[in-house]
């Protein structure tokens, strides 16, 4: 499932990495721009998603994800992977440190700005076959 | 019309009336209108037989009918209980499903059934429950979770699975080892908001005519008529749709709402896409089906006139209607005493049409859509949800409150778009119509048999009340 999170407009790279997944043989439900965190949450449990790809372009990424695995756990949805990437952070911070701090909210892996679509495609592929050996991702 | 193929009998087992019109097919007109009492508890041929003789003194002597069909809204209607998955998604579409089939929807229940859910389930008795849950290739646990309690209980009505393919078999293996019956259907979400309720609607109306028709004891007077063809409701929706859309050769009225209050309900049908007429809305929520029926069981003339008053506020209630907030108390607790009452002093017959005007535009309101602006970082952005309606350009009041109603088009205007409250999606300036005498429900029954012929009875049934536009000067 891909989507962009929060009072954000910005469609053209979800749309990318939603081709990217399609075409790596995904199934991908794509939930567009402007998707509240509760939206995400509510089309997984209908089509029992395995993964979940947020997009945040808009600076305000942090304020929008705040609590989204806790809205999965709520919801029964414990396992689902959940990555996010996009311009998460407004001004230039250090990555490593956004990226901990996403970690930390509950997000299974992050991807700063210029990410390719094969890095993802790549990650997803490694953490379904870890997935399959019982580990959570791969390292 | 003496000649055996130029007649048509159309027949509305109702709540309270057997209701019949005589229809001239060559004509596209009704040519009389019988009555008689609604008798479908005791032996529905009285009620018909007192009806059919109303029609006969009518037309001095009844003609061969070549079409005798019949719509039922009779012993409490087609009731319905829906089940889904994600109260927003599954279970709003198995809700839509239901409504647009005609139903009374007598309870909605989502994600894992409880032992309460089964139990408040059982009490309800439906006559038909609709199951639904997942995407295809979705969520397959809850739907069948579901299905397990719902066969292992006391329920005994016939039940139509419409949601995850893929449990479809598991779920009639479920049935069939419980000796329940089960029908199955297309699902109403086969994948991410995607609604496709077609499927779901056209078992509803199967087991409708196979069974409810029976269960009831409608078909006791099987040798009065040809067929039950619809729940009185969809009968009324068929209608409205075949005079939005008309038939090859002549032209409908257009994208258009149906209003209609009733004692215990008010009713909202649209015949419109309901896409945004504004230039780069983005739309968000589930896609609306074409033709989408709202029932709001809180706004009643009758059995409902308190929630009515509730809803709105009576100090506005008393204002509207120029008395004070205690008369309307007082016609309020008469009222309830008796749900038959008709008033006769100006000032009651001022609050019923001051509840009439609150009720239509409470129901309007929720059954339009909304439009509200988000505020992103590359500026604003107009966010629909629901139907975008304000471009209607027919809306059609049908029903005994409306149509005996003192000034019906007063009552509908409250009904329109409000520049107070540009949120909310409602016609602007549409022409509004009475439906006169009560010929949409016999426009949607003989729809499937003569579209043409229906057609002409519905346009010649409907009467303009003038543009809103018109009375602009006057508010």
């Amino acid at each position: 499932m891909t989507g962009v999170i929060g009072a954000d407009t910005h469609i053209v790279g979800n749309r990318i990495l939603s081709m990217a997944l399609e075409e790596a043989g995904f199934e991908v439900i794509a939930l567009g721009a402007i998707t509240p965190a509760e939206d995400f949450v509510k089309a997984a449990i209908e089509t029992d998603a395995d993964a979940v790809m947020v997009s945040s372009l808009y600076g305000q990424g942090e304020l929008d994800c705040r609590g989204f695995r806790d809205l999965f756990i709520e919801a029964g949805l414990d396992d689902i992977l959940i990555y996010v990437g996009g311009n998460l952070v407004v001004g230039k911070q250090d990555w490593p440190d956004v990226e901990r701090r996403f970690l930390a909210m509950g997000f299974d892996r992050a991807f700063p700005p210029n990410t390719r679509t094969d890095d993802v495609v790549e990650k997803l592929n490694a953490d379904f076959a870890a997935r399959a050996e019982g580990q959570r991702i791969a390292e | 019309m003496s000649r055996r193929s130029d007649a048509a009998l159309l027949i509305d087992f109702g709540s309270t009336y057997t209701k019949l019109r005589a229809v001239d097919l060559a004509a596209g007109a009704v040519v009389a209108a019988g009555q008689g009492p609604s008798t479908v508890t005791t032996d529905v041929t009285i009620g018909l037989e007192a009806a059919l003789a109303d029609l006969d003194r009518h037309m001095g002597g009844l003609p061969e009918f070549r079409y005798r069909l019949a719509s039922s809204s009779a012993a409490g209607g087609l009731r319905m209980v829906t089940v889904g998955l994600v109260t927003e998604l599954t279970a709003e579409a198995a809700r839509r499903a239901a409504l647009g089939a005609g139903a009374r929807l007598v309870g909605s229940f989502s994600y894992r059934l409880t032992d309460g859910d089964v139990a408040a389930v059982v009490d309800l008795s439906p006559d038909v429950l609709l199951l639904s849950g997942g995407t295809d290739g979705g969520n397959s646990e809850v739907i069948l979770h579901n299905a397990r309690r719902l066969a292992e209980s006391s329920l005994a009505c016939p039940v139509i699975a419409a949601g995850n393919r893929n449990a479809a078999d598991q779920i009639s293996a479920v049935f069939s080892r419980a000796g329940k019956p089960l029908i199955t259907a297309g699902n109403v979400m086969p994948a991410f908001q995607e609604l496709d309720i077609e499927p779901a609607r056209e078992a509803i109306r199967r087991v409708f005519i196979d069974r409810i028709v029976h269960a009831k004891g409608i078909d006791r007077a099987a040798k009065m008529f040809d067929a039950v063809l619809m729940p009185t409701p969809a009968a009324v929706m068929t209608g409205a749709q075949l005079l939005a859309e008309g038939v090859a050769g002549r032209p409908g009225l257009g994208p258009l709402v149906v209003l209609d209050i009733g004692g215990a309900t008010t009713d909202v049908h649209s015949i419109a896409s309901g896409d945004p007429t504004g230039q780069g809305v983005v739309q968000h929520g589930l896609p609306e089906p074409f033709a989408k029926r709202t029932v709001e069981g809180d706004l009643g003339m009758r059995h409902n006139a308190r929630t009515i008053v509730d809803t709105e506020g009576v100090d506005r209630i008393a204002a509207a209607a120029g008395v004070s907030s205690g008369a309307v108390e007082r016609w309020l607790s008469r009222i309830e005493d008796d749900v038959k009452i008709l008033p006769r002093r100006a000032g009651d017959r001022a609050i019923d049409h001051a509840m009439a005007c609150a009720a239509l535009r409470i129901a309007m309101r929720r059954h339009a859509g909304t439009i509200r602006i988000a505020h992103t970082a590359a500026g604003p952005v107009a966010v629909q949800e629901g139907k975008d309606l304000t471009a209607v350009k027919a809306v059609i009041g049908t029903g005994g409150a409306l149509v005996h109603a003192a000034a019906p088009a007063e009552v509908m205007a409250a009904a329109l778009g409000d520049p107070s409250d540009a949120t909310s999606l409602r016609p602007i300036a549409p022409v509004l119509y009475i439906d006169e005498r009560y010929m949409l429900y016999a426009a949607g029954l003989l729809a499937e048999v003569e579209p043409a012929a229906a057609l002409a009875v519905a346009m010649n049934g409907i009467r303009s009340t003038g543009g809103a536009h018109e009375r602009s000067g006057t508010g």
